[in-house]
C-alpha cells in the first residue's frame, strides 16, 4: 500500500476500514436484498483465520481508476460509468471466462455458473444517482463500510485514508478507500504503543501459568 | 398432561421451524411496492428503526430508516431479514386445539372457552394461584399491561412473570438497590463522549451490534477500551485491556479493580461524600482483594487488573456497560452492584460521558418490565408489596387494593411450583421456555406435567408443542404500540399489516380473555391506542410515568425517555444529573463479598461451562430460526473450545463431541478456537431439541433477582468422532 490520492473535501466518498468489522454480515444480508442480483450477495466477508481470532474483512469492489478487470475482458462486458463506478458484467456480453475473476488484484469478481455469467458490486450506482448512501454502508452497525465525505471523515474519524496499491509490479488507485492505523492502543502503564493484548496473549496464559 | 401430540420430528415436518428464504410471491413476483412504514426492528432492545415495505398485504422488503437517531439507518442481519417472517409457511393463521391425532383447527369460540372454563375448573378445584401467566417483553408495551392486568383482575391469580426474568433482571434489581431506580442512567449518545469504556460482560457485538459504532465513535476520541469476557468477542479483539476471566468470578475481579482505585487514590471525594452512602462498607468488603489474590480466582493477570484500575479511574469521564454475562448468575445482583461501585467510586454518574448501563436485551426488555406484567410489580415500575403503590393502582383500576394479589413466583420458581403440584395450568404468551429455561429435562418433565396449557403465539414453538390450545396471535408489524428501549426511550412501533386468516391482534385476545372471565369492565378498550390512554393515565406518579407522552409526540420526537410526567415535560434523557431515585437522592455503595457460583468445575465435571448468543439469531430462535439466510450464517450450534484443551482430547476442529453436565448431554461440532479460555467452553443457545445448550445449565437462580446461572456450570468433554458432515452444514 502507498500513497493517497486525496479526495475533495465535498467528495463523497466509499471507505472500508477492516479494523472496524465485526463479522456480523448485515452488509451480506443487506446487498442480497438489491433488485438487481435477487438473493445473491455481491459482498464479500470472510474471517482472516478464525482458528485464531475473531477478526474478519469485509471487501466490495474497490473500484479502480483503471480497472484491471474491465482491461482483461476479452467481451468488453465490463464498463466504467461516469461515475468512475465499476459496473458489475454486461449479461448480453458476458462470456464467463473468468478472466476478471483471476486479474482482480482485490479477488472481488465472481462467475455464477447458474447464470453463466460474473456479477461482482456496482457500488449501488442506482441508490447513489438517487442521493442514497450504497446499501452495505447504510446498514453497517460498526461503520466498518462508511460512506460521507472526505470532510466529514477527517473531521469524525481516526486513522488515514488510502487508496494507492502496489501489487508486485501492479500499481492500482482505487475510489474506494481504506484505512491505515498506527499499530495497535497505547500501553496504560507504559505509555508506548504496542500490539493488543486480545491479539498476542489474550489471556495471559503465559503470565498466569494456565497450562 | 400436555405431552406433544405426535413426535418432535413430526410436529416439526407439519409446523417448522422451515426456512423462508425469499418474499412472498419469490424474488421475481415484481411485486408493486404499496407502502413504505416507518416503524422499528422486530427483534432486540436497540429497536433500530427500520422502514418496511409493504405490498398485498404483506412485509416484502426493508429500506434502512436513516432519520431515527438512534441507528441513522444501521442494522445487523437479524433486522435485515426479520420481513421474512411475513408469509412464512409455518404461520399460525387458525386457533388449534390438540387431539390425540395432532393438532385440530378450532374456532375462536372454542378455543376461549375452553381455556376460561379451564381457568375456572383448577382455581375452584386448587385455589386461584393454581393458574400461572408467562409472558415475555417482545410484545409491545400496551400487550405487556394487558397481560398484568388480566392475570391479576381477569383470572386472578398472583403468578405472572415474564421472560424478562431470565434476561436483565440482575440488573433491575441492582440499579434498583444502588440507585433507586431501574433504568438505564444515559442515552446511548454519552457512550461517544466517555474516555473510556469498559464492557463487562457483553458481547456487543453479536448481541446489540448497533452499540459497537457508539465505542467506535467514543475511540475516534481517543477513548481506551476495556472488555472483561471469558471470550475473545469480535469486540474484545480490538480491546486496551481484555480481562479474560473464567466464568463466574466476576465479583473478584470488579472487587479487586475497586481495590485498586482506592489504593491509587483514583476516587472521586466530593462525589462519593455528597452523593453516596456506603464507601467505608464497600470498601471494607474488597480489602482482602489484591490483584495477586483477583489472578488466582479470575485467571487475569495481576497486572491487567492494575492496568484496568488505571484505564478505568484516571479519565475525567467513563462509562461501563453491561449485559448478561455478569447478570445470568446465581450472584448477578452482586456483580451488577460490584460495577455500580466502580461507577460510584470514580463519579461516573449524571454528566455526559458517565453512566453505569445495563444493555437490555429484549425488543421491550425495560417497557415490558415496568407497566404490570413483572410478579413484582405494577404499572409505572411500582411495587407490588407497597401499600401505597397498590392504593395507586388500585384507585386507577377502579379496584380495591385487596382485589390485587400480593407478589407472585417468578419464571423458573412456575416451573417449580408445576413440578410439585401448585401451579396445574398455564397461559404462555411470547415465550418458549422449552429453549430458554435452564435445564430442559426439567422444563419438559413440567410442561408434560400441566392439566391444561393455553399459547398465544403466531408460530408453533417449541413449547407450543405441548400445548391443548394454541391461540394465533400477532407479529410485530401487524399490531402499533409502543416499546421502551435499552436506553430507556419509549418508541412508537406502526403496523404494517394486519394478521392474516383468522389470526388475531394480542390485545383484542387478550381483551376478549378478560372479558370472557367476566372482567368485562376492565377490558372494554378498543384497541392498543385505549390501551396506551390507559397506560398513562395508571402510570402517572409512579416511576415509569408515562403520562406526558402521547403516539403522535413519540413519532414527532422520535420517541420520549421517561419520567415523562406531563405533555410538556421533554422527557429525561440522561438520570440522576442532580440525584439518585432514592428518598434521600443518595446513592448506595453495597458491600460486595466474593462467592463461587452454585457449581464448580471438580473431577468429573472438570471444564466450566457458558452459553451465548450468536449474531444471526434472536433469543429462542422462534422467529430466525425459520429465515433461511439466518440460518446459513450460523447453521447450528457450535462448542467453542481453545486448542490447548481440544489436543488434550484428541479433538479437531469440526469433530463430533459430547458435552456432558450433571443435567444433561448435547453432541455438537467441535470449533477450535484460541478466542476462548482454555479452561471453558461455549455453546450458544438458540436451538431446540437435542441442540438445545440449556439441556446442560443449572437451574440455580439468584436468590434476589431470580435469574438463573445460564453463564456458568460444570462439564466434562469427549470426542465422539469425525466430522459427520462438512462443518456449518446443518443437520436435515
Amino acid at each position: 500500500m502507498m500513497g493517497t490520492k486525496l479526495p475533495g473535501s465535498d467528495e463523497l466518498i466509499f471507505v472500508i476500514d477492516q479494523s472496524r468489522c465485526i463479522g456480523c454480515g448485515a452488509c451480506v444480508t443487506a446487498c442480497a436484498e438489491c433488485d438487481t442480483h435477487k438473493g445473491t450477495s455481491m459482498m464479500h466477508l470472510d474471517y482472516v483465520d478464525r482458528s485464531q481470532s475473531t477478526q474478519t474483512a469485509p471487501m466490495v469492489c474497490m473500484h479502480c481508476d483503471d480497472p484491471t478487470c474491465a482491461s482483461v475482458c476479452p467481451a468488453d462486458a465490463i464498463k466504467q460509468g461516469d461515475d468512475l463506478l465499476v459496473q458489475s458484467a454486461d449479461q448480453s456480453r458476458c462470456i464467463a471466462c473468468s478472466n476478471c475473476v483471476y486479474a482482480c488484484p482485490f479477488g472481488v469478481p465472481e462467475v455464477y455458473p447458474e447464470r453463466n455469467m460474473m456479477m461482482k458490486c456496482d457500488g449501488c450506482y442506482d441508490r447513489r444517482s438517487e442521493g442514497k448512501a450504497p446499501m452495505c454502508a447504510s446498514v453497517c452497525p460498526s461503520e466498518a463500510l462508511w460512506f460521507g465525505t472526505a470532510d466529514e471523515f477527517d473531521r469524525t474519524r481516526a486513522g488515514t485514508l488510502a487508496n494507492s496499491f502496489q501489487f508486485g509490479g501492479q500499481h492500482v488507485t482505487t475510489n474506494v478507500y481504506t484505512v491505515t492505523h498506527e499499530l495497535g492502543p497505547v500501553d496504560a502503564l507504559l505509555g508506548r504503543g504496542e500490539t493488543p493484548q486480545a491479539v498476542t496473549d489474550p489471556f495471559g496464559l503465559e503470565e498466569v501459568g494456565v497450562s | 398432561m400436555a405431552r406433544p401430540p405426535l413426535s418432535d420430528a413430526e410436529l416439526v415436518e407439519r409446523y417448522g421451524p422451515h426456512l423462508n428464504w425469499e418474499p412472498p410471491g419469490g424474488w421475481d413476483a415484481g411485486l408493486e411496492i404499496e407502502r413504505e412504514v416507518d416503524t422499528h426492528c422486530a427483534f432486540c432492545g436497540q429497536q433500530c428503526g427500520i422502514t418496511l415495505k409493504v405490498a398485498n398485504n404483506s412485509v416484502v422488503g426493508f429500506e434502512p430508516r436513516y432519520d431515527f437517531p438512534f441507528n441513522e439507518g444501521k442494522l445487523c442481519p437479524k433486522g435485515v431479514k426479520r420481513y421474512l417472517q411475513g408469509g412464512h409457511p409455518d404461520r399460525l393463521t387458525e386457533p388449534l386445539q390438540r387431539t390425540e391425532a395432532g393438532f385440530r383447527d378450532a374456532t375462536w369460540d372454542a378455543v376461549l372457552d375452553r381455556t376460561v372454563s379451564e381457568i375456572r375448573r383448577i382455581q375452584s378445584e386448587h385455589g386461584p394461584d393454581a393458574f400461572g401467566v408467562i409472558s415475555g417483553s417482545s410484545l409491545t408495551t400496551e400487550k405487556t399491561y394487558l397481560m398484568g392486568k388480566l392475570a391479576r383482575l381477569g383470572i386472578g391469580t398472583a403468578n405472572i412473570d415474564y421472560n424478562g426474568r431470565l434476561c436483565m433482571v440482575s440488573a433491575a434489581a441492582g440499579n434498583k438497590k444502588a440507585l433507586g431506580m431501574d433504568r438505564a442512567p444515559n442515552p446511548w449518545s454519552d457512550i461517544p463522549h466517555a474516555q473510556v469504556v469498559f464492557v463487562a460482560g457483553a458481547n456487543i457485538a453479536e448481541c446489540a451490534p448497533i452499540t459497537t459504532d457508539y465505542i467506535w465513535r467514543a475511540r475516534d476520541r481517543g477513548a481506551k477500551l476495556i472488555v472483561a469476557d471469558p471470550r475473545v468477542n469480535p469486540l474484545a479483539r480490538t480491546a486496551d485491556c481484555f480481562l479474560g476471566l473464567r466464568p463466574g468470578t466476576d465479583t473478584a475481579l470488579y472487587g479487586a479493580i475497586l481495590r485498586e482505585l482506592i489504593q491509587r487514590d483514583l476516587l472521586d471525594h466530593d462525589f462519593i461524600e455528597q452523593r453516596t452512602h456506603g464507601i467505608a462498607e464497600a470498601a471494607a468488603a474488597v480489602d482482602h482483594m489484591t490483584p495477586k489474590w483477583a489472578e488466582g480466582v479470575t485467571g487475569v493477570p495481576a497486572s491487567r487488573i492494575e492496568q484496568a484500575a488505571e484505564l478505568w479511574g484516571r479519565p475525567a469521564t467513563g462509562m461501563l456497560l453491561h449485559a448478561r454475562g455478569i447478570e445470568h448468575h446465581s450472584k448477578g445482583v452482586q456483580n451488577v452492584l460490584a460495577c455500580i461501585n466502580l461507577g460510584l467510586a470514580t463519579g461516573r454518574y449524571g454528566k455526559p460521558g458517565c453512566g453505569v448501563c445495563t444493555i437490555t436485551g429484549q425488543g421491550n426488555g425495560q417497557g415490558g418490565r415496568e407497566q404490570g406484567q413483572k410478579s413484582d410489580q405494577l404499572p409505572g415500575a411500582r411495587d407490588i408489596g407497597n401499600p401505597d403503590h397498590r392504593a395507586e393502582v388500585a384507585a386507577a383500576w377502579g379496584v380495591e387494593p385487596d382485589d390485587i394479589p400480593q407478589e407472585g413466583l417468578s419464571y423458573e420458581e412456575q416451573f417449580d411450583a408445576i413440578l410439585d403440584g401448585r401451579i396445574r395450568g398455564l397461559l404462555l404468551i411470547c415465550s418458549n421456555p422449552m429453549v430458554s429455561l435452564p435445564d430442559t429435562a426439567k422444563t419438559r418433565a413440567a410442561l408434560e406435567k400441566l392439566e391444561f396449557f393455553a399459547v398465544i403465539d403466531f408460530f408453533l414453538t417449541e413449547s407450543a408443542f405441548h400445548a391443548d390450545v394454541v391461540l394465533p396471535g400477532s407479529l410485530h408489524e401487524e399490531e402499533e404500540g409502543v416499546v421502551t428501549t435499552a436506553e430507556g426511550r419509549c418508541v412508537k412501533i406502526n403496523a404494517a399489516v394486519s394478521p392474516p386468516g383468522n389470526a388475531r391482534r394480542d390485545t383484542d385476545i387478550i381483551c376478549d380473555l378478560g372479558r370472557r372471565l367476566g372482567a368485562g369492565q376492565h377490558f372494554a378498550m378498543d384497541g392498543p391506542r385505549e390501551v396506551f390512554e390507559e397506560i398513562r393515565r395508571v402510570s402517572r406518579g409512579g416511576v415509569a410515568d408515562y403520562a406526558g407522552m402521547t403516539w403522535e409526540r413519540l413519532e414527532a420526537e422520535q420517541g420520549i425517555f421517561w419520567p415523562c410526567p406531563t405533555e410538556d415535560h421533554p422527557g429525561t434523557p440522561r438520570l440522576y444529573e442532580r440525584s439518585f431515585a432514592h428518598a434521600d437522592g443518595k446513592a448506595r455503595m453495597l458491600p460486595v463479598e466474593h462467592r463461587d457460583p452454585a457449581e464448580v468445575v471438580d473431577d468429573e465435571y472438570p471444564i466450566w461451562y457458558t452459553t451465548g448468543r450468536v449474531v444471526s439469531q434472536y433469543l429462542s430462535g422462534a422467529q430466525t430460526r425459520r429465515i433461511g439466510p439466518l440460518i446459513e450464517q450460523y447453521p447450528e450450534p457450535l462448542c467453542e473450545m481453545h486448542p490447548r484443551l481440544a489436543s488434550v482430547h484428541g479433538i479437531a476442529d469440526g469433530d463430533l463431541v459430547r458435552v456432558v453436565s450433571r443435567r444433561g448431554s448435547i453432541e455438537v461440532p467441535a470449533q477450535v478456537v484460541e478466542s476462548i479460555r482454555p479452561d471453558t467452553v461455549f455453546i450458544p443457545y438458540h436451538w431446540a431439541g437435542h441442540k438445545a445448550a440449556n439441556q446442560l445449565t443449572n437451574p440455580v437462580l439468584d436468590p434476589i433477582s431470580k435469574i438463573p446461572e445460564y453463564k456458568v456450570a460444570a462439564v466434562r468433554i469427549e470426542r465422539i468422532g469425525p466430522p459427520q458432515r462438512p462443518v456449518g452444514q446443518a443437520a436435515p
